[in-house]
């Protein structure tokens, strides 16, 4: 019941640092890193994952 | 022929400090305080035509007004990465293809590194009055990045204007924000007002914590960024427009797009060709639709105009560019560099610096007055276009074989009008004629009837002859207006003698990119 975030993918753009609701997100040595821990999925917040529906890339915020 | 006007001509205080500020600036500024009226390209217009206060607001700032571009400078700090649109011509996985060349990866700064290298570039480069913020995502979509930069800005530097360029979509939760904190330009990335067209410029939004796709996106941008527009209008604000020109999609839409920003009371309409190399990556690049050609932008950009301002000077800069828009300082202006510069900001210098400026702006408008007055008699229905060798400061100051662009002007007996740059590779790269030859830089001037150059060889000077387009060099190191009128008259005179004949020339390429030094 987490997400992760594909570091190859990623631009560190930040996008998904801002939408997280439980402040799971955070740039750790130069690339964005969900705390598994803290990740709810968005579920109880809103319909999707917010890093999911916000990331301009696709397939960078994926199930772990 | 007028004297340049020397820096030094001017008495004015703080004399030691402004021989560092020439010494950093490398350039000596001037330009035209318009007054002949309406000019064609509204963003020329001069003081004559604007109430003093708006006036006040366009003069220094390069991207408002085209007479400011040849003298003042801008920089963009890249504090805001994230974006909450996506558009067919970006390619998210590099910088934004719009405002940021692709596939180079700016440095990405703190507020905190933005403010101090605002303060070391505006230390170094006296005519820098504007700090934009870009991107390269969309600035609303940071906004504590944003305001946090221009709040630490206006603390040490009062004096600088700021800017900053938005695709809209939160626009109306900031504008007053943005009026509290006295930015007073805003530039809203306005693409359609059509979600049909909407859709296949954007794929997808993310907006009130929900990713909307297709029509319904697109509605949603279009309504946000139209009410954006008209909260900033009705708080004095100038705004901006900017369109990208995507053939086959939004070209001719681009006509009513134009009428609904201005009656909505956007003061400029920049429309840009489209950018869309396939190596890109872009799903316009990748799926091959091409950018538009010189004659097709400006005849839309002629269409739109009337009462509305066209901007014909934009260089498509980056999010992190430094200097006059025609060149590029960014590279001495690294995040590293900049943490070991020894800034002091000197108000008072800068000011005086500006000022001089000001004063070679007014000799400029001045001889370009004469110069026009001359023509008065003319009847010839003859219009041209002559394109231009400059370093900036209003003057025909490059070598052709060092020019990274030409600065296209159309003329007729009604005057000289700036209707827009073409980007070239070098001819002359450390003194031997460049391999790719001249071909590409003859299809950029296709449609000019002669380049007015500082220097060229004998060789270009062939070429060009060859393709019917003369060369000169009688103009070197004079204002630029001034010369293309005089050349005007000169050639007018030779069509009337018959020695040549007057031809209608072609079409010629737009060199695909943001400017970025090579």
């Amino acid at each position: 019941m987490a997400y992760k975030i594909v570091t190859s993918q990623c631009t560190v753009c930040g996008a998904c640092e801002f939408e997280c609701p439980n402040a799971a997100i955070s740039m750790k040595r130069g690339t964005y890193v969900i705390d598994a821990v803290k990740c709810t999925e968005c579920e109880g917040h809103f319909d999707k994952p917010q890093c999911v529906a916000v990331c301009p890339v696709d397939n960078t915020c994926v199930p772990a | 022929m007028s004297k340049l006007l020397q820096l030094h001509d001017f008495g004015a205080p703080g004399a030691k400090s402004f021989e560092a500020l020439r010494a950093g600036a490398a350039q000596s500024g001037c330009s035209t305080t318009g007054g002949n009226g309406k000019s064609g390209c509204g963003s020329a217009a001069g003081q004559g035509d604007l109430p003093p206060e708006i006036w006040e607001k366009v003069k220094n700032h390069p991207c408002y007004s085209e007479q400011a571009h040849h003298h003042f400078a801008r920089m963009h700090v890249a504090v805001a990465p994230a974006c909450n649109i996506q558009c067919n011509y970006c390619n998210r996985k590099y910088d934004c293809a719009n405002e940021s060349r692709p596939g180079v990866v700016s440095e990405k700064l703190t507020p905190e590194q933005a403010a101090r290298k605002v303060i070391a570039v505006a230390s170094t480069i006296p005519q820098m009055t504007v700090l934009g913020i870009a991107g390269p995502g969309d600035a609303l979509a940071n906004p504590a990045k944003t305001f946090k930069t221009f709040e630490l800005v206006t603390a040490t530097a009062p004096d600088i204007k700021l800017c900053l360029s938005t695709n809209g979509l939160m626009l109306p939760d900031y504008v007053e924000q943005i009026a509290a904190m006295n930015v007073d330009h805003v530039t809203i990335t306005i693409n359609m007002i059509d979600p049909e067209i909407g859709a296949q410029i954007y794929p997808w939004i993310f907006y009130n914590h929900r990713r909307f796709t297709g029509v319904e996106a697109s509605k949603i941008l279009s309504e946000r960024q139209l009410l954006g527009l008209e909260m900033l209008t009705a708080r004095g604000i100038l705004v901006k427009v900017n369109s990208v020109m995507i053939p086959g999609i939004n070209d001719r839409h681009l006509i009513e797009v134009n009428k609904a920003v201005k009656s909505r009371g956007a003061f400029l309409h920049n429309i840009m060709p489209l950018i869309s190399e396939p190596e890109h990556g872009t799903v316009f690049g990748l799926e091959g639709r091409r950018g538009p050609s010189a004659q097709e932008l400006k005849a839309l950009q002629d269409d739109c105009e009337g009462e509305m301002n066209m901007m014909r000077h934009c260089r498509q800069c980056r999010a992190d560019a430094v200097g006059l828009l025609g060149e590029d300082r960014s590279a001495e202006f690294t995040t590293d560099k900049v943490m070991e510069m020894e800034v002091e900001y000197d108000l008072a210098a800068r000011q005086a610096y500006q000022a001089k400026v000001e004063a070679e702006r007014d000799a400029i408008a001045l001889a370009k007055q004469r110069e026009l007055a001359t023509l008065a008699d003319e009847t010839a229905t003859i219009k041209i276009q002559v394109a231009i060798a400059t370093k900036g400061g209003g003057v025909i100051n490059e070598h052709f074989g060092h020019a990274h662009e030409f600065q296209i002007y159309e003329v007729s007996t009604a005057g000289a009008k700036f209707i827009g740059h073409r980007r070239v590779d070098l001819y002359c790269e450390g003194g031997y004629a460049s391999e790719t030859g001249i071909e590409p830089i003859l299809k950029a001037l296709n449609d000019c009837t002669a380049v007015l150059v500082a220097k060229i060889g004998l060789c270009p000077k062939d070429s060009l002859a060859g393709a019917g387009i003369e060369a000169v060099e009688d103009y070197a190191f004079e204002y630029i207006e001034q010369s293309v009128i005089a050349y005007f008259k000169d050639y007018l005179a030779r069509v009337g003698k018959s020695e040549i004949r007057h031809v209608a020339r072609g079409d010629a390429d737009i060199r695909q990119g943001a400017f970025v030094a090579s």
